[in-house]
């Protein structure tokens, strides 16, 4: 064996000389010229290769962006700190798209108590499974099928299954990538602007009599939200049976649109509201009473005038009209949990 | 021809590298869960497999046979497959970006693949020439796509099935695996070889 020791490291060593070589003219001969932006762009998007810009994935949405395809704005789970990272790479001012950061919503309210079922559907646990069968157990035609296809489908865990049935939104992990809103077999989940706070919760286009037969809190489409008298901002119009809310509008009017729907359909995404009150300046001139859209202040004229709690929904219009600024809203708007 | 035609048979259906032999369990079960990405890993299995058989049988015959280094043949395999693997990558990206990006991460995955290592190593055994070594190689590939690809599309349509909780997972997977290997006993009568 002495005589085969030097051959095999001679011919082992002289092979891999021999590829070595090979490899280091492969890799100048076909080296490949990466624009060096690309990596740095791919570092600051959010890297779920989502699909939401688009593209197949990151690395195509950044290609796209140095080639001026994409807008820079593309990456919505990266949000507005993506834009401005990547505008600084790219050399480019942000503000060429107004960037609104959107939050993804469940618009079905009807969970096991309120809407009805017309069997127990033992099928495959996929609502695209169950609309396929049948159209699933819910008697609504429009309502969330509850089988939890978009909690599976969300890369960032945002969504979980409530304890009524329907899904629930983690809008502090929702990034508005989209992927729920294709998922979706009944189209339920829209993307909402965060700023927000109420939304329509139903996408029923079925006539009052119909929807109340299957749900008690599905849209009967009786178009009193969309009343100038309710809203006059003009945000909601109704549409085939069925108010269409544009939140770029909407300010005020819309909690006021929620508080006066028949069936609550809306729903209010702040917990605890703060509500008015009125001070010992008031001379009971009744400005106010006339003003509230849901009759919550209640008084004699000439009589310091009172807030009925219960009622008040906190929509502030009244304090704008106090001639004697005696109406002031307690607390803070906003998230605020009971104490 | 008859006798290629044999020799493919046999290594997609009989002895499929896979299922028969047990050879790239690893990619079986890491890559099996999506089509796919399934499909791509079966093209760059392809792809290497037939390559590496024209390289591995070329470097045995002309270098490690007149040297009589016939024992280091699984040494200088290793290596080939590597450099081959590598030379691959670089060539692709330049030459074909689609392709390259197609294949992605399991184009490197496949140097530490046993079923090529398996591959170059049978052909030594039986005495393959070059022609009857590229038809091998190619119908080996084949063959690992086609159980990939099988066991892909179970374990896809098992992502909505009501598995017992503990069965979850890898477990159902390697029950499925056996299930398979015991079908693809059923080929065992087709060629004799």
């Amino acid at each position: 064996m002495q005589s085969g020791a030097l051959p095999a490291i001679i011919a082992l060593g002289g092979l891999g000389l021999l590829f070595a070589a090979g490899l280091a003219w492969a890799s100048k001969k076909f080296a490949v010229q990466e624009d060096p932006r690309l990596p740095r762009i791919m570092n600051v998007l959010a890297g779920a290769n989502c699909g939401a810009c688009g593209y197949p994935g990151c690395r195509a949405f950044a290609e796209a962006v140095i080639k001026g395809q994409a807008p820079i704005s593309g990456c919505t789970p990266g949000g507005t700190e993506s834009t401005s990272r990547i505008a600084l790479i790219m050399g480019l001012e942000a503000n060429g798209e107004e960037y609104v950061p959107r939050v993804a919503t469940i618009r079905c309210r009807g969970g096991r108590q309120e809407a009805r079922q017309l069997f127990t559907y033992q099928g495959l646990a996929d609502c695209a499974a169950a609309q396929l069968a049948g159209g699933g157990a819910k008697a609504c035609r429009y309502g969330c099928l509850g089988l939890g296809t978009c909690v599976r489908v969300c890369p960032f865990d945002a969504l979980s299954m409530g304890e009524n049935g329907l899904p629930e939104v983690d809008e502090e992990r929702c990034t508005a990538c989209g992927l729920c809103v294709s998922a979706c077999p009944r189209n339920i989940i829209e993307l909402i602007p965060r700023s927000a706070q109420v939304y329509l919760a139903c996408v029923s286009q079925d006539k009052g009599k119909a929807v109340k037969s299957v749900c008690t809190v599905g849209c009967i489409g009786c178009g009193l939200c969309a009343k100038p008298k309710v809203t006059p901002s003009g945000a909601i119009t109704m549409k085939e049976n069925l108010p269409q809310v544009d939140y770029t509008k909407g300010g005020t009017d819309l909690l006021v649109a929620a508080a006066k729907c028949p069936p609550g359909s809306y729903v209010d995404k702040v917990p605890h509201r703060p509500k008015v009150t009125i001070d010992s300046k008031c001379d009971g001139c009744g400005i106010c009473k006339e003003v509230c859209p849901v009759g919550a202040i209640d008084g004699e004229k000439g009589q310091r005038h009172k807030v009925i709690m219960d009622k008040c929904i906190g929509c502030g219009l009244c304090v704008s009209k106090c001639p004697l600024a005696a109406i002031s809203i307690v607390g803070a708007l906003g998230y605020v949990e009971e104490s | 021809m008859g006798e290629f035609f044999i020799i493919l048979v046999s290594a997609i259906l009989v002895n499929n590298f896979v299922l028969a032999r047990f050879l790239g369990i690893c990619p079986f079960l890491g890559v099996s869960k999506r089509t796919d990405t399934a499909l791509g890993m079966g093209m760059a299995v392809i792809f290497v497999m037939t390559l590496a058989s024209i390289f591995t049988n070329l470097i045995y015959h002309y270098v490690l046979i007149p040297y009589g280094l016939e024992f280091l043949k699984i040494v200088s395999f290793i290596l080939v497959i590597a450099s081959l693997v590598q030379l691959v990558e670089t060539v692709l990206r330049k030459v074909s970006p689609s392709l390259y990006h197609a294949l992605g991460i399991y184009l490197p995955l496949i140097t530490t693949n046993c079923a090529i290592l398996g591959l170059a190593l049978l052909n030594i055994i039986k005495h393959y020439d070059l022609v009857h070594s590229i038809v091998f190689g190619l119908g080996a590939g084949i063959g690992f796509t086609l159980a990939l690809l099988i066991m892909s599309g179970i374990r896809e349509r098992l992502e909505f099935a009501d598995i017992p909780k503990p069965l979850r997972g890898v477990p159902v997977a390697l029950i499925v695996a056996g299930l398979l290997s015991m079908a693809f006993m059923g080929f065992s009568g087709l060629v004799k070889m």
